[in-house]
């Protein structure tokens, strides 16, 4: 349109003064305030932030992928179009064939009831006049080019037939299939396991080596910005403060925000965390040729969870149990709580034997804590914070009510370092992580000799992530409970545990001390996890890479 | 403490809403409320209001005369039975009221607990509540106001009979809903991290299904309440029409007055047929109107908010084009 065509040849998104407004129940909120980027052609442009800070929103302006609540101000050219204020057939014609889009959760984006050609040749045969035949063949070529084996007869496949990474790859055959100038991939890898993720990342270098497409990555994961991007423009609460070249912005962060953001994420450094209890204890939990299986629907196989696992957890002890989804990590952490029925071997939980029933349970309820993935679901959302923790002391008897307990609640308040008068909030007027210590409260209320905490910080930003690990390291120094502490995070087991117990397809691959098994691992599967770790640094990230081609 | 109060008010069901809705979805709640606000006056207040007895047939010992068109004493006409048509339309919206009143009140406790029980309980209690509560859906809700209308008051009956032949055969088709509806969000809640970390505390089963799983379930009940409510109202009004309802001298009944009027239609004489079925649409309509944005003001997708407003400006530019639309300038 109006633009000189000197800019546009190197520029694939020219953002100008972009202000995005929503409207909501409380108010209008700014998500984005006025900021500038471009997005050259060929380059991979991370845009980094935490949860808030307008990541998302800025990405989905340049397809103009906006809830009718938002209001946006300022320009968004995209090879020379501006897409604001444009709507219907304009903007459709620019989907697709101009930019294109990698979502985060691959199993929701594809149609369930139809095939993966169906889904991919509808975006060829929405841009222009391709015949059946020619579509087809297009869709093959393009599943071919992501790396879907036998493209020929997969083709006419369900998204359900796929693994995840698959279907990821799919879902960027269909970014892919018009050969857009640009691509935002949102989160694309953040749904994926550690393994898988290592894989999509090298398809989308190869990409844009190949095709020359320009990548908008927007992700919250340092180590995948280190593996990927060319460029990171660093985004908080709808501002960038930060655009630099990615090795210059991992080794010399011109802004406060952005050395925080780095300093907050955690690196795998094989720190060893030595165990100073009692050698000779009975242990707290002692796990025997454990066994979990869920009965299978009416017809189908049942479903083993868990099996032959063999593990002791001692007092005062930390133990990481790591593990891909599906591995079993979390059904074995609900089990020990109760939540899932033991089918086999022996568990005993403080001295309950689980295997016997969860009503065994029932004298050493007390001594166990629980802390949830989700801060924002396990509180009950129409009882204050103060109430919810003090569910547990007025359950077990230890106080009459809630107002009873209100000294020991503010006690614990304090112990997680809240404010007292936080107690009378609700859980959705707190943050994820003060909600997370709240949780924490919770769980610790009783004085527990146990504690499970399952993935307690994955649904945080890595600066929460960092004090809320801080605080629960400290006390565990303090209170000196075992833990049973589950996460697929690497980095954070090494920050905390003694010992480390690696799952694998519902068996424990390896376990031993935490120095030992990050450190030297053994295991095959153990090996391939530690390498596919993305690390929080350019340099040794491209080692690493072209150590493993 | 004016600032408290306001807050509190805030949070009461309708007024939290009416708060929330802007547009068209305003003027829709607006709508219904008026018209709800207009029907539940008129029944609380029908003997003052009308200007005579729902079965007053003389005044001062001068009869109405029958079918007389609408004048000065008589501002909506008189009935083939000699009836005033306007005191009739007001009270029978008292009658209308008890039948909501009755049939909610009747169903819901019992709704509510079922759900409750047989959703957090789960196993073979909940399929054959499950399947109970199919087979009664399955039943028309006429035919059994029928069947309860004749069992309690052999067809013909009192105020109070054929209200209660009304609002029975309601609550046991309502009690399915409410079944339903708590049932649905109750195993929805079950699976949700704050009722697991319940169980993990050691909360007895009664404690979290009151104090943890209830009150999180109930917030769709005003919706339904108000879609069954002008149910209530329809079933009252076709068992009327039917025959089955309650005596002229008994209570004023919209549904009544409609089958009577039925010769007078063909007859030329309207006032009479006009004025009961604009009640029963009208009502129905206004409750229907409130369900339907409380409704759609509760779901975050479907509720609509005022657009963020930009720059003075801004606001101009986005008038500009409705105004030179109004003035009927073609584009």
């Amino acid at each position: 349109m109006g633009t000189p065509a000197t800019a546009q040849e190197s520029l694939a998104v020219e953002i100008r003064d972009l202000g995005i407004t929503f409207a909501t129940d409380g108010g209008d909120v700014r998500a984005v305030r006025g900021i500038d980027l471009d997005v050259r052609r060929g380059e991979v442009l991370a845009i980094v932030g935490e949860s808030g800070s307008g990541k998302t929103v800025t990405g989905r302006s340049i397809l103009g992928l906006l809830p009718e609540t938002a209001r946006v101000d300022g320009a968004v050219l995209l090879t020379g179009t501006d897409v604001v204020g444009l709507s219907g057939e304009k903007l459709r014609a620019l989907r697709g064939p101009a930019a294109a889009m990698i979502f985060q959760e691959p199993s929701t984006a594809l149609n369930p009831v139809y095939t993966v050609g169906w889904q991919l040749a509808e975006g060829l045969r929405a841009h222009g006049n391709v015949s059946k035949a020619e579509a087809r063949a297009t869709a093959i070529e393009t599943l071919r080019r992501v790396g879907i084996p036998d493209p020929e007869h997969r083709v006419d496949d369900y998204p359900h037939m796929f693994s995840g990474g698959q279907k990821q790859r799919i879902v960027i055959a269909m970014a892919l299939a018009l050969r857009p100038s640009v691509i935002i991939a949102d989160e694309p890898t953040t749904a994926l396991d550690v393994t898988v993720q290592a894989e999509i990342l090298d398809l989308l270098r190869d990409l844009r080596d190949e095709i020359g497409t320009a990548i908008v990555l927007i992700t919250h994961n340092m180590g995948v910005v280190a593996d990927l991007a060319d460029r990171v423009a660093v985004m908080y609460r709808g501002d960038i403060v930060e655009t630099a070249p990615v090795r210059e912005l991992f080794a010399a962060p011109q802004h406060e925000y952005t050395k925080q953001l780095l300093a907050a994420v955690p690196r795998l450094e094989i720190a060893d965390r030595a165990y100073t209890g009692a050698e000779g204890a009975e242990p707290a939990v002692a796990a025997r040729d454990l066994e979990i299986t869920y009965p299978g629907r009416l017809g189908r196989k049942p479903f083993r969870a868990v099996h032959g696992a063999t593990f002791d957890i001692r007092p005062g002890e930390v133990v990481g149990l790591v593990g891909e989804s599906g591995s079993g990590k979390t059904t074995i952490g609900r089990a020990m709580a109760g939540l899932t029925r033991v089918t086999g071997g022996s568990l005993r939980v403080l001295g309950a034997e689980l295997a016997d029933g969860a009503k065994t349970l029932k004298d050493v309820r007390r001594d166990l804590g629980f802390v949830f993935q989700d801060p924002a679901s396990s509180f009950n959302p129409l009882l204050t914070i103060a109430d919810c923790i003090a569910e547990p002391l007025v359950v077990h008897g230890v106080a009459a009510n809630a107002a009873a307990a209100r000294d020991k609640v503010d006690e614990l308040l304090a112990a997680v370092q809240l404010p007292g008068d936080y107690g009378d909030r609700f859980p959705h007027e707190l943050s994820g992580g003060q909600r997370q210590r709240a949780s924490l409260a919770r769980a610790l209320a009783l004085d527990p000799k146990f504690l499970i905490a399952d993935e307690p910080t994955s649904a945080l930003d890595v600066s929460v992530q960092a004090k809320v690990l801080d605080l629960f390291a400290e006390l565990q120094e303090r209170f000196g409970f075992a833990c049973l502490f589950i996460t697929h995070d690497l980095a954070v087991v090494d920050l905390l545990a003694h010992r480390v117990v690696v799952l694998h397809k519902g068996a424990i691959a390896e376990q031993g001390p935490t120095a030992q098994v990050l450190g030297a691992p053994q295991d095959p599967y153990t090996q391939r996890l530690i390498a596919a770790l993305p690390v929080p640094d350019p340099e040794e990230q491209a080692a690493r890479r072209a150590a493993r081609a | 403490m004016a600032g408290k109060l306001r807050s509190a008010l805030g949070r009461l069901p309708i007024v939290h809403q009416y708060r929330q809705s802007v547009g068209l979805q305003r003027g829709m709640l607006t709508a219904g409320l008026v018209l709800c606000a207009v029907f539940v006056i008129s029944a609380l207040f029908a003997p003052w209001i009308a200007p005579y007895g729902f079965a007053q047939l003389s005044q001062d010992g001068e009869r109405f005369g029958a079918q007389q068109p609408p004048s000065a004493e008589h501002l909506l006409g008189t009935t083939v039975g000699g009836y005033d048509v306007l005191s009739r339309v007001i009270w029978g919206s008292q009658t209308a009221l008890l039948v909501i009143v009755i049939a909610v009140l009747l169903s819901i406790f019992l709704g509510i607990l079922l759900g409750l029980i047989s959703g957090y309980l789960g196993g073979w209690l909940d399929r054959v509540l499950v399947v109970i509560a199919d087979a009664i859906y399955a039943f028309p809700t006429l035919l059994l106001a029928i069947v309860a209308a004749i069992v309690i008051s052999g067809g013909r009956s009192s105020l109070l009979g054929g209200v209660f032949a009304a609002a029975v055969s309601i609550t046991v088709v309502f009690i399915p809903q409410y079944f339903r509806v708590i049932r649905a969000e109750t195993v929805r809640i079950k699976s949700e991290a704050f009722v697991e970390s319940a169980k993990v505390i050691g909360a007895s089963t009664p404690r979290i299904m009151f104090r943890h799983v209830f009150r999180n379930a109930t917030r769709t009940l005003p919706l339904i309440f108000t879609l069954n409510s002008s149910e209530a109202i329809l079933t009252l009004a076709g068992l009327g029409f039917l025959g089955f309802g309650i005596e002229p001298s008994s209570g004023a009944e919209w549904g009544y007055d409609l089958n009577r009027s039925i010769a007078d239609v063909t007859s030329g004489i309207w006032w009479t047929s006009v004025f009961p079925g604009l009640a029963i649409v009208l009502v129905v309509l206004g409750i229907t109107l409130v369900g339907e944005s409380l409704n759609d003001l509760a779901d975050p997708r479907l509720r609509t908010r005022r657009r963020a407003a930009a720059t003075p400006a801004d606001a101009v530019a986005q008038s500009t084009p409705i105004a030179r639309e109004e003035l009927g300038e073609v584009k």
